[in-house]
């Protein structure tokens, strides 16, 4: 299997030969920075366009397909016009926060997103305890929507933002209790060792009954966290218009889409990571022909097959199913997934303990 | 709907060849129309319906007439975020003070398509003592689809027609402008003067 | 009748009577709230059907027209006050809550203030109109009332006046919210209204307390337009009150207009209509299907609703030209004969129902998060659906047996076999199922229909001799039909001239809205969107 690394340390070394360390460093950090802006973009453009033909396909549509071959250039004409669209001013409102709001929704999931293992030695964070600053960083995004509810002075958004912190922060326990199910079953909290640890069958098969019910949670968890449907509740588009981001126009609205369809892909991503092997081709444990074969598919390609397809999931849950209520989704948090979850840490556990796994 | 059907528009088409033809500036003009076209294929509608035509809107959106295939896909429930004020049914006094504030609170580039009947001249209300007759009465009107309700086939060439309007915005500049030029002479009562 | 006569004179001996279609009491103004009561409390007339303003030159006033939900018995009450500087009614809002919004509408139109009614604001005008519009002496000079482009002020402003044991009446003022109430707005612009509704809610955290609609944003003056129109110029506003049951109500106009002409309707045309009818109801209950789940967030079911609604489109299309304003049913027939394809097309349309149906059932109906959300929200009793006037399927959730075509057969729906379908839970869930189950009544009915409509190949479109130029014999009429959305009535007065004196439209919706507060408070804002999509209001038709 191709190991990005070699690349990556060709370009420090080319660097290296010429330059002071920290003129290399500094350049270095750049390159990854405009890499991570533009990756980051073009997936959220892309996760736009998927999710429109996807369900335009369920609802027997065809989706954008006049502008550009198939409809590509769509979502490109989209966030272009966002970008000249107008920012409107608004009297009566706390300026700072409300201007501030959209950076942090931004700030957090970039910093989620560049936690994520792209493949073999393509990994920009990566440390002993990556796994906890990537729950982490994540939060931060609940404070950028609890400030643009309230200083946006409209009671549609602060009513949007207050269910958007109760929700989210009740989501984020499930979120972390089915992660440390994992990480009880690896022993390690970094990143790179997690998906290592998978080198012989993914979490989601060595772990069988606690690892699948953890999955099942995190699938629910993360769907709430990423405020889509059935748990869109902050938006509620046919209750609150457009909740939290109401007021927001032009490019600041845009960083709320973008970051709405990109946290898609980071939940799917980190669930690719946790049950499904991250960037690990799929191995059969005997079966050396197959693995060999297996081996061939690029990692790159593998992460993102896995993202695209847990994606796929969470797009069919919110086309088909209704929104929940406030209090009903609060109930299932706190009533169901949470003590379900507490109790799933236990027995992985013991699974762990008397060697139960595979 | 393809290009060449559109009917009695070329006069439009050889204008603007000709406008081209005699030297617009290449960096300049292809950006312009770069700007054009995304907004053009981007027109988010605002969810706005008060009768019957709301109804053949929704059409507009279901399975058979799929407004996705050309970009209107989005539409949205906040104004601050819609591109197309689209006035789907009659528009009453009580409503009028309503519809301009929807209006207002849009955020440039906007554009207003006028629906149905009622929008062009009061329609079947013609007459009546408490609905607007006419649209442009009280908005500056980019487009009207005529009909009662209109089929949906028929907003789409409404639709379509301000796409080409917009891509040509460059030359006709849009019906907003006016509207900022009285609003400007209003606050600026000197320049008035000056124009003169 | 005569029995009822006799019952109403030994109550209230000042009452003259009068025959016609129903009993209509003539009644003084002092002895009606006394008369009112009794014909609650004693004669068992539960139902208020209408209330309807008319101006009657010399005098102003009301028609009461009630119904007894036990016996089915119509009795229609005629209460005129001649003052017109300051005319004053007691009010009978306290006994059938129907008259709260319904009085508030005849107050708009003709300045009629009710005494007793809590609440006396302008209904659909805005509250700066000038002149109340109905009346006959209305001044409508374009520069009293032009087009206003700033927002309405002191809309919280009420008053209600009281009358004490001496008769002294006093009027107070009093503010609709309080000071320490947070008042959330939805509408006029927004996603789930359903058009341009306003909805004024007091909430606490998620919770409602008190739901205040503001009606009016579409008001077009249909029924202050029909007075200057001919008869056969009325039916084209019918089309455009409540857009998703427009065959229904344009038939009611027409029901309406030969009963007073006396026409003797072709068998065909009767079978026709009904067709009709029913496929305007099938496409309705469908739209409702879709909105309500859209409102829930379940965009898929709404496309899929749409769909079939596309096939029954293209069958109206076909015979009628028009898409949604059909314009086919006229006085004494309908405009042209069918299409060829018609009874084809609509046997196609059944044979692909069942089967769409059961798809909806799995996709929105089984969903655990659907039943969620309606089950045991909105519920509503069966006495307050009656005092409040919520007929149609809001009604029949309620185990209130409402059907018009049930109780008082028009069409050929005598002939036809189907069921009344009642559900007893009264909240969102039964709301829901009572359209389905309906739909499918419809299919059945459709297939009678086709066999019905065969059979009369060939037969009249219309009604020998009907005058060309329409004009009715001086009196009232009242005629109701089952409409989508519940029992929509035309009243018409005429005063023997080609205009009707007054033409009323009691439409279903208007009640719908008016008991608004009783479904929703108490539950969330989310219930708030739930319970007024399964209560499936059209907003023209409220506001007309």
């Amino acid at each position: 299997m191709f190991d990005f690394s070699i690349v990556t340390s060709w370009v420090h070394n080319l660097l290296m030969s010429f330059m002071p360390g920290w003129l290399t460093t500094t350049i270095e950090c750049v390159l990854i920075g405009v890499a991570l802006l533009l990756v980051y973009a073009l997936l959220a453009l892309f996760y736009i366009f998927y999710e429109r033909k996807l369900c335009a396909w369920m609802q027997c549509r065809l989706g954008p397909m006049r502008v550009g071959p198939w409809g590509l250039l769509q979502v490109f004409a989209d966030m272009f016009k966002i970008l000249i669209k107008e920012l409107i001013r608004l009297e009566n409102i706390d300026r700072f926060l409300f201007a501030l709001a959209p950076y942090l929704v931004i700030i957090a999931s970039m910093l989620t997103f560049a936690c994520l293992p792209w493949g073999n030695g393509l990994q920009i964070i990566d440390f002993n305890i990556g796994v906890f600053f990537m729950v982490a960083a994540s939060s931060i995004g609940v404070l950028g929507i609890l400030l643009a509810g309230w200083s946006s002075n409209n009671k549609y958004t602060l009513i949007g933002a207050m269910r958007s912190g109760a929700q989210m922060v009740s989501y984020e326990l499930s979120v972390g209790l089915s992660i440390l199910t994992i990480v009880v079953l690896a022993g390690t909290m970094s990143i790179s060792g997690l998906v290592e640890a998978q080198r012989d069958g993914w979490f989601l098969f060595k772990g069988h009954i606690p690892a699948f019910i953890a999955f099942v949670i995190y699938l629910i968890a993360a769907n709430a966290e990423t405020n889509r449907g059935p748990f869109d509740m902050p938006e509620a588009e046919h209750e609150l218009t457009a909740g939290y981001h109401t007021e927001y126009s032009g490019i600041h609205f845009g960083f709320y889409y973008l970051a709405e369809y990109l946290n898609l892909f980071i939940v799917s991503g980190i669930a690719s990571l946790l049950f499904l092997g991250g960037w690990m081709p799929l191995h059969v444990p005997g079966w050396e022909g197959f693995n060999a074969v297996m081996d061939y598919i690029p990692s790159v390609v593998w992460f993102l097959a896995k993202a695209f397809f847990i994606s796929f999931v969470l797009i069919w849950f919110r086309w088909s199913f209704p929104r929940v209520r406030i209090d009903q989704m609060l109930k299932l948090e706190w009533k169901y997934l949470m003590p379900i979850g507490l109790f799933n840490l236990i027995l992985m556990t013991l699974v762990v303990m008397y060697d139960l796994h595979f | 709907m393809v290009r060449e059907d559109f009917k009695d528009n070329e006069y439009i088409d050889k204008l603007v060849e000709e406008l081209n033809a005699s030297g617009a500036n290449v960096v300049v003009g292809t950006l312009d129309n770069l700007i054009n076209w995304s907004r053009a294929n981007s027109l988010w509608p605002l969810c706005f319906g008060t009768s019957c035509c709301a109804i053949e809107f929704m059409h507009l959106g279901a399975a058979r007439h799929d407004m996705a295939r050309f970009g209107f896909e989005v539409t949205r429930n906040s104004p601050r975020q819609a591109d197309l004020l689209m006035v789907n049914g009659t528009i009453t006094y009580r409503m009028a003070p309503v519809l301009m504030r929807l209006y207002e609170q849009m955020a440039e580039p906007k554009y207003v398509i006028a629906t149905g009947s009622c929008n062009i001249s009061g329609g079947p209300f013609k007459g009546s003592h408490c609905v607007v007759q006419g649209l442009d009465k009280i908005l500056p009107v980019d487009v009207f689809i005529p009909g009662c309700p209109p089929r949906p086939e028929a907003m789409y060439y409404g639709m379509m027609q301000l796409q080409r309007k917009i891509k040509l915005q460059r030359y006709f500049g849009d019906v907003n402008r006016q509207e900022k030029l009285k609003d400007f002479l209003a606050e600026h009562p000197e320049e008035k003067e000056a124009m003169k | 009748m005569v029995n009822l006569q006799e019952k109403i004179a030994s109550l209230c001996p000042s009452a003259t009577f009068e025959e016609g279609e129903y009993l209509l009491v003539n009644v003084d103004d002092k002895e009606w709230r006394s008369l009112a009561e009794k014909l609650k409390e004693e004669l068992g007339f539960d139902y208020l059907v209408s209330v309807t303003g008319v101006d009657w030159k010399e005098t102003i006033g009301c028609m009461y027209y009630f119904t007894s939900t036990a016996t089915q018995e119509k009795l229609s009450v005629k209460v005129a006050a001649s003052d017109r500087e300051n005319p004053m009614l007691h009010s009978v809002s306290d006994l059938w809550k129907v008259a709260l919004i319904q009085e508030r509408e005849v107050f708009d139109f003709y300045g009629i203030v009710f005494i007793g009614h809590p609440d006396m604001r302008r209904l659909f005008m805005r509250t700066d109109w000038v002149g109340y519009p109905l009346r006959k002496d209305y001044d409508d000079n374009p520069e009293l009332n032009p087009i206003r482009l700033e927002a309405e002020e002191n809309e919280d402003d009420s008053f209600t006046v009281v009358e004490d044991e001496a008769g002294n009446r006093t009027k107070k003022e009093y503010k609709i919210f309080g000071e320490d109430e947070y008042v959330v707005n939805f509408g006029p612009q927004h996603p789930s209204t359903h058009g341009v509704m306003r909805l004024r809610c007091a909430v606490d955290g998620e919770t409602i307390n008190k739901v205040v609609p503001v009606c009016g944003y579409i008001h077009r003056g249909i029924e202050k337009m029909c007075e200057s129109k001919s008869y056969p110029q009325t039916l084209f506003f019918t089309d455009r009150m409540d857009y998703m049951s427009s065959f229904q109500n344009r038939h009611c106009l027409c029901l309406c207009i030969e009963k007073a002409l006396g026409l003797e309707i072709p068998h065909r045309v009767k079978v026709i209509r009904t067709m009709f009818d029913e496929l305007m109801r099938l496409s309705s209950h469908l739209l409702s299907f879709g909105c309500m789940a859209m409102d829930m967030g379940a965009t898929t079911a709404f496309v899929y609703a749409f769909r079939e609604r596309e096939q029954i489109m293209d069958i109206f299309e076909k015979t009628t030209g028009g898409r949604m304003s059909q314009h086919y049913c006229v006085i004494g027939g309908v405009a042209a004969d069918i299409h060829p394809d018609l009874i084809k097309d609509v046997r196609e349309l059944c044979a692909i129902m069942p089967e769409r149906v059961k798809e909806y059932h799995t996709l929105v109906t089984g969903n655990v998060i659907f039943r969620n959300r309606t089950i045991g929200v909105g519920v509503v009793s069966k006495d307050d659906v009656i005092s409040y006037g919520t007929s149609g399927p809001n009604g029949r959730a309620s185990g209130w047996s409402c059907d018009v075509r049930k109780h008082a057969p028009y069409g050929v729906y005598d002939e036809l076999n189907f069921d009344e379908i009642i559900y007893n839970e009264g909240d969102s869930f039964a709301r829901y199922m009572v359209r389905m189950d309906e739909v499918m009544q419809c299919v059945n009915m459709l297939e009678q229909l086709c066999d019905m409509l065969e059979k009369e190949e060939g037969n009249e479109i219309a009604a020998p001799k009907v005058p060309k130029m329409v004009k009715l014999p001086a009196g009232h009429w009242f005629q109701e039909v089952e409409a989508s959305r519940g029992a929509f009535g035309v009243y018409i007065e005429s005063d023997g001239g080609k205009n009707p004196y007054r033409m009323h439209f009691n439409s279903p919706g208007l009640n719908h809205i008016g008991a608004v507060d009783k479904y929703c408070a108490g539950y969330k804002i989310a219930d708030l969107i739930t319970i007024s999509a399964s209560m499936d209001y059209v907003i023209p038709d409220i506001d007309r």
